[in-house]
């Protein structure tokens, strides 16, 4: 049974991932290119949170909107004033001005909060949950991590598919040169994608403060999770993000069954052990 | 790349000027324990480690285009190997780093082989990945400390010489022939017929296909090559450091954000750039590392100013407006 209850959690698990992961796969797919600093923003969000709720007493779900609303706002700018410029072909700038917001926001939340792990406390939501049996039982956070996960993919895959703004954003992704020549502004729809990806940031971000304790230094793993979480679905692949969320979820979860120790091991492995069989993930698009 | 200028009167004696110039400067450093006192030493010694790794990083990125984060893996297995290859298997220090290096190089065909099934960024990140799974399992390993690492033992240090001088100068000497090497070695393989592949596939991968470069083979040799010269650092580094744990090992922003930061500000894809990035980057950190994170986050700063002012960097701009070189790699028709 504890192993059961160890895929159980770890399938709800993936549903934190696929958050983290959402973002990223919107942003690559729309403009090919990858936000180091990803996993940053995700803690940026966190402690935006913890500060806004513990710090300046707003109610929580004031918080969660003017949280979702600075990294929107955030996100739209910072790819208008900065990340466009350097998009193209060459692959460099844009890695190493995300990879330099990657150091400058670790060392600004380490300025700013020093370097304590800190959390959101959620009340009933952290330890109230739906026993089902005497091993296993379901919280109702990790239950809501995934309803969220689920619930933004889908209006994602709404998004893209089923209004004019995803159609432009498509078509961007289709090719970037012509968009332009039908009335399009490329500055504009890419902002516009960041800005969309920066509210799923948000999103995580919130849950993450109240999932575990995070410090300025937890940006990077998060941002490997997500890009495993990408690669494994399947690049382009939106609801395959999700599956990919929740194998390396149930990998991590099944690995600190076997030792505490292993679990991230055990999630680089199956991750790695994936790319060697398929190589371009489990629901390839692209 | 177009051809280098050699007629140009002005260009080439300033660049022979600059030659005799950086001749001078490593002839001082050869003698460096003549002169230099302890400190200096040991900053000269840190000097020729990130020269060695920058040197290594830029070959990889700026002339193959296959952008690592993940390199500190092999100073990390370069340390942890040299130190298993010393303690366990009793290998004199001085071949035990080499053996590390051959082994890292060995493990890197298999790792390679995994992180060349993705692209671009999502290489990058991979590399990362694979990195993260060594300082993962290196903390696993109890043999060799687990997660709060292990010292060299004493009797193995004193082994390299019996005085604390004369080990320091042995010490000096190593980083000294690995970081000096690793330009000339850089130097030598740009003059040869693998340079003149590389610099196709710097200019145009696919063009460099289309005129019958194996790419994905050169590639792929170039990154065993830099496992290898990046892993015998890392051995070098941690016989200085004398101790070794995984996050220090593993380390990402030591050993390939400063790297990093090192080539893109001295210009990536040229042997100059490295060179220069190394001299900055040191000359900063003199200044500034006392700011704790205020240094990082002008490091961060620095880097980014660098992609929107001028992604060539400080050599690139000098050689657009000039036509000097100091390792001259281009062959001329008069």
């Amino acid at each position: 049974m504890v192993w059961i209850n160890a895929i159980v959690q770890g399938v709800l698990l993936g549903g934190l991932y696929a958050l983290f992961a959402a973002g990223l796969s919107l942003m690559f797919g729309v403009m090919r290119f990858i936000n180091i600093a990803h996993g940053d923003f995700i803690v940026t969000a966190a402690y935006l949170m913890v500060a806004l709720v513990t710090g300046l007493a707003v109610h929580p779900a004031v918080a969660v909107v003017l949280v979702l609303i600075a990294l929107t706002t955030a996100g739209y700018v910072n790819q208008r004033i900065l990340l466009n410029r350097v998009l193209g072909k060459d692959i460099l700038p844009p890695i190493l001005v995300t990879f330099g917001m990657s150091i400058i926001i670790q060392n600004a939340l380490l300025e700013i909060f020093s370097a304590d792990s800190q959390r959101l406390p959620a009340g009933w939501l952290e330890t109230g949950s739906i026993v089902l049996s005497d091993a296993v039982a379901i919280g109702w956070l990790p239950l809501l991590m995934f309803a969220a996960a689920v619930a933004v993919i889908g209006g994602l895959q709404l998004v893209f598919y089923k209004t004019p703004l995803g159609r432009m954003l498509r078509a961007t992704s289709d090719d970037p040169e012509i968009v332009p020549l039908m009335g399009g502004n490329n500055a504009h729809i890419f902002a516009i994608a960041t800005a969309l990806a920066s509210l799923v940031v948000g999103v995580a971000g919130i849950f993450l403060a109240m999932k575990t304790n995070f410090d300025p230094s937890a940006g990077p793993a998060r941002l490997l999770f997500a890009f495993e979480a990408v690669i494994i679905g399947g690049l382009g692949s939106l609801w395959g993000t999700l599956v990919g969320g929740i194998v390396l979820g149930v990998a991590q979860t099944l690995g600190a069954q076997i030792d505490a120790g292993v679990q991230i091991l055990a999630g680089h492995l199956v991750f790695l052990a994936l790319l060697v069989v398929r190589p371009r993930g489990l629901f390839p698009k692209m | 790349m177009t051809s280098m200028d050699m007629t140009q009167g002005r260009g080439i004696s300033v660049s022979v000027v600059l030659r005799l110039v950086l001749l001078a400067v490593v002839a001082g450093l050869a003698v460096a324990p003549v002169w230099a006192g302890r400190s200096d030493l040991r900053l000269l010694m840190e000097v020729f480690s990130f020269l060695a790794l920058a040197q290594m990083w830029n070959l990889l990125a700026g002339y193959t285009g296959l952008i690592s984060v993940g390199q500190q893996a092999f100073v990390g297995l370069g340390g942890y190997l040299f130190f298993a290859l010393a303690m366990f298997a009793g290998l004199p220090l001085l071949i035990a780093i080499p053996a590390a290096a051959i082994a890292t190089a060995v493990i890197a065909v298999p790792t390679g082989w995994i992180a060349f099934r993705l692209q671009g960024p999502y290489f990058a990140i991979g590399t990362w990945v694979i990195a993260e799974v060594f300082r993962l399992s290196a903390a696993q390993i109890g043999a060799l400390g687990g997660g709060s690492g292990i010292s060299l033992p004493v009797a193995l240090a004193k082994s390299l010489a019996d005085s604390r001088g004369g080990r320091e100068m042995v010490m000096y000497y190593i980083a000294f022939t690995i970081g000096i090497a690793s330009v000339l070695m850089v130097w030598g393989l740009l003059r040869s017929k693998w340079g003149l592949a590389l610099t196709a596939i710097r200019d145009s991968e696919p063009a460099a296909e289309a005129m019958g470069v194996a790419t994905r083979r050169v590639k792929f040799m170039i990154y065993v090559l830099a496992a290898f010269w990046t892993s015998l650092t890392g051995g070098f580094v941690f016989l200085q450091k004398l101790r070794i744990t995984p996050d220090a090992a593993f380390s990402l922003n030591e050993w390939t954000a400063f790297v990093i930061f090192i080539v893109v500000i001295g210009g990536i894809g040229s042997i100059e750039g490295p060179v220069i990035g190394v001299v900055i980057f040191f000359a900063l950190r003199e200044v500034a590392s006392d700011w704790g994170t205020w240094y990082l986050i002008m490091m961060g700063g620095i880097a980014i100013a660098v992609m929107l002012v001028d992604k060539r960097g400080v050599w690139g701009a000098i050689r657009a407006r000039t036509n000097l070189s100091i390792f001259p790699v281009t062959k001329v028709l008069d």
